[in-house]
């Protein structure tokens, strides 16, 4: 329990590799008021993520996570306190919701390609929407990336014909086509089995490679916490605020084979031993989970 | 080909392709689902259900001359007028009166729904789109919509000159509510994650309109014409049965006015011929636009 402290700790050795979205969170509070009653969905919440890290937040359902994706992205506001993006305001005091804008890019939960437009036009939708390309360009741009990220016949396919770890991955090509500073997924392979599941994992380890990108990886699953993380922020039951970072030093690139060793294993039992905890509070309570 | 030989119980009409299995197009497509389609029973079944509801039709009227049914024309003679070059109650497949009816009405559909179409889709849109929009709009709507179409009746009359003006005029405002209606609905039927997407993505508001909710709310809008034809149809024939002078509606009245019933039963079953077509027309349509859903679909198997 000794990380309880490193809230304000050192950024992790990701920090180096990246040179631009470093998130600062610092005594965030979120009230929500349904019906007159308020609710505290985070709590005085503070914490510091370095550009180019791969931030994974755990916690019990509904404890908040997700309420300060949703602040970092633009979608909600906050109550009090700040969240900058290297160094600039996204929200704070005078500003409680900020603007949404592609140097932050959500990956839903449950996949958010348009479905009414081919994966190729999905891909290239951002530089197109946004006037930094044309349509040709845009979508030779989006295709060689497609097929960087091993999507290579898909392009002509609508989102409702392929698989949902092929539209998944091709969503997160749609969010890196615009460069952004910081990738926001939210348990994007939540509804995928084992297998599947560790295949996504390769393909994003892959693409963060070529990328450096910031991410701030939402999930349940502790074992894709510490295989994809540099560190693991393990939340408290609501309200949310940190309760434990868990640094994960095993060097990159990591495979599948990490799973079976012992310094993973260590690191999934500190994990588990407090997640464990939040989640006897979290069921004891009872409470209807929160957005 | 892989000839796993479980189900490929018909031959596959594909093409091997450097080992990749290609997907026929045109006319092999065609004759692969009209392969398909004769090899489920659906189309046999068809044929019976039909014959056996014109059967007891004609037990009905023209064998056992059941009460009730024994002043309703028989399919055989019903057949007999409609294929008469010569007919005796005046109406036939040679008449041009016939067609005349027809024309009339189709013409005043058209422009009936064309109007509420035009109108009621971007009213929808916006009313989905923008919340004070929708406030200004909606109770006068919601207010309207219920009262039937028939009670507008003597106000178009009222209203409008001459015969053509009030029965397109009830047929437009009919369609218009159910179409404005289910574009509303469409537009609130769309993910909110498509929204915050786009968003993400750096779409401007106007930007979010043209690529989520026009498209998004596309399979409602579709649906909700398919019902506004309908709808269109039923009280184009009200109207013409009150004011009108040609047309299926008045054909069908005038038809039981003077006593002639053949051509009464010849009315009802064009206007159900023509009212089928029009709405697999509008089917057609939205199928072709939204290649989206309906490739979706086919993969489900519908």
């Amino acid at each position: 329990m000794a990380a309880t402290t490193a809230v304000h700790g050192a950024p992790a050795p990701a920090a180096q590799r990246g040179g631009k979205g470093a998130i600062s969170i610092k005594n965030v509070t979120k009230i929500y008021d349904p019906g007159g009653v308020n609710v505290v969905a985070v709590d005085n919440c503070s914490l510091e993520i370095a550009s180019g890290e791969i931030c994974m937040i755990v916690g019990p359902s509904g404890c908040g996570k997700t309420t300060l994706l949703n602040a970092i992205a633009g979608f909600h506001s906050i109550t009090t306190g700040t969240i900058h993006l290297d160094g600039e305001l996204l929200c704070g005091p005078d500003k409680p919701k900020a603007e949404q804008g592609a140097d932050r890019i959500v990956v839903f939960q449950n996949g958010a390609l348009f479905p009414w437009k081919t994966i190729l036009d999905n891909v290239a939708y951002g530089p197109v929407i946004q006037g930094q390309m044309s349509r040709v360009e845009a979508r030779d741009k989006a295709a060689h990336m497609l097929a960087e990220a091993g999507l290579h016949d898909v392009g002509d396919k609508y989102p409702g014909e392929v698989s949902s770890g092929m539209a998944r991955r091709a969503e997160i090509v749609r969010a890196l086509i615009n460069d952004p500073k910081v990738l926001l997924l939210d348990e994007p392979y939540r509804a995928m089995d084992a297998l599947t599941k560790s295949i996504m994992h390769e393909a994003l380890l892959e693409m963060y490679d070529r990328t450096k990108v910031t991410i701030f990886f939402i999930t349940h699953d502790l074992e894709e916490s510490i295989f994809l993380g540099d560190r693991v922020v393990v939340m408290t039951t609501r309200p949310a605020k940190v309760k434990q970072i868990v640094d994960v030093k095993i060097p990159r690139p990591r495979d599948y084979k990490i799973l079976s060793s012992d310094e993973f294993r260590n690191l999934f039992g500190q994990a588990k031993d407090a997640v464990h905890e939040e989640a006897i509070k979290a069921f004891e309570s009872g409470e209807r989970e929160l957005a | 080909m892989s000839g796993d030989g479980i189900t490929s119980a018909m031959p596959n009409p594909g093409t091997v392709e450097g080992g990749r299995m290609q997907a026929p197009t045109g006319l092999a497509l065609f004759r692969y689902h009209m392969n398909k389609k004769l090899r489920s029973p659906a189309p046999y079944l068809m044929v019976v259900g039909i014959s056996l509801w014109v059967l007891l039709y004609w037990l009905f009227c023209e064998v056992w001359l059941l009460p009730r049914f024994e002043k309703m024309p028989g399919p055989v003679a019903v057949i007999k007028e409609w294929t008469a070059v010569k007919p005796f109650q005046g109406i036939s497949l040679f008449t041009e009166l016939y067609y005349t009816h027809i024309w009339v009405s189709v013409r005043r559909i058209m422009i009936a729904f064309t109007i509420a179409t035009v109108v009621g889709v971007p009213l929808g849109l916006l009313m989905g789109w923008s919340r004070r929009f929708k406030d200004y709009i909606f109770p006068i709507l919601e207010t309207l919509r219920p009262i039937p179409i028939l009670a507008w009746v003597p106000l178009a009359i009222l209203m409008f000159k001459g015969l053509e003006t009030p029965v397109i005029f009830l047929a437009t405002l009919a369609s218009l509510f159910v179409t404005v209606l289910n574009t509303l609905l469409g537009v609130e039927s769309i993910d909110e994650a498509y929204f915050r997407a786009a968003g993400c993505l750096g779409s401007k508001p106007r930007q979010v309109f043209w690529h989520v909710v026009v498209p998004g709310s596309l399979p409602f809008i579709f649906t909700g014409l398919q019902i506004s034809m309908g709808v269109a149809w039923f009280s184009l024939v009200a109207a013409e049965m009150v004011s009108g002078d040609y047309g299926l509606g008045y054909m069908i009245l005038a038809s039981y006015m003077n006593n002639v019933t053949v051509p009464m039963v010849i009315g009802m079953l064009t206007l159900g011929f023509v009212g089928w077509f029009t709405s697999a027309l509008v089917r057609m349509t939205g199928n072709r636009l939204m290649q989206w859903r309906t490739r979706a679909l086919a993969l489900e198997g519908r």
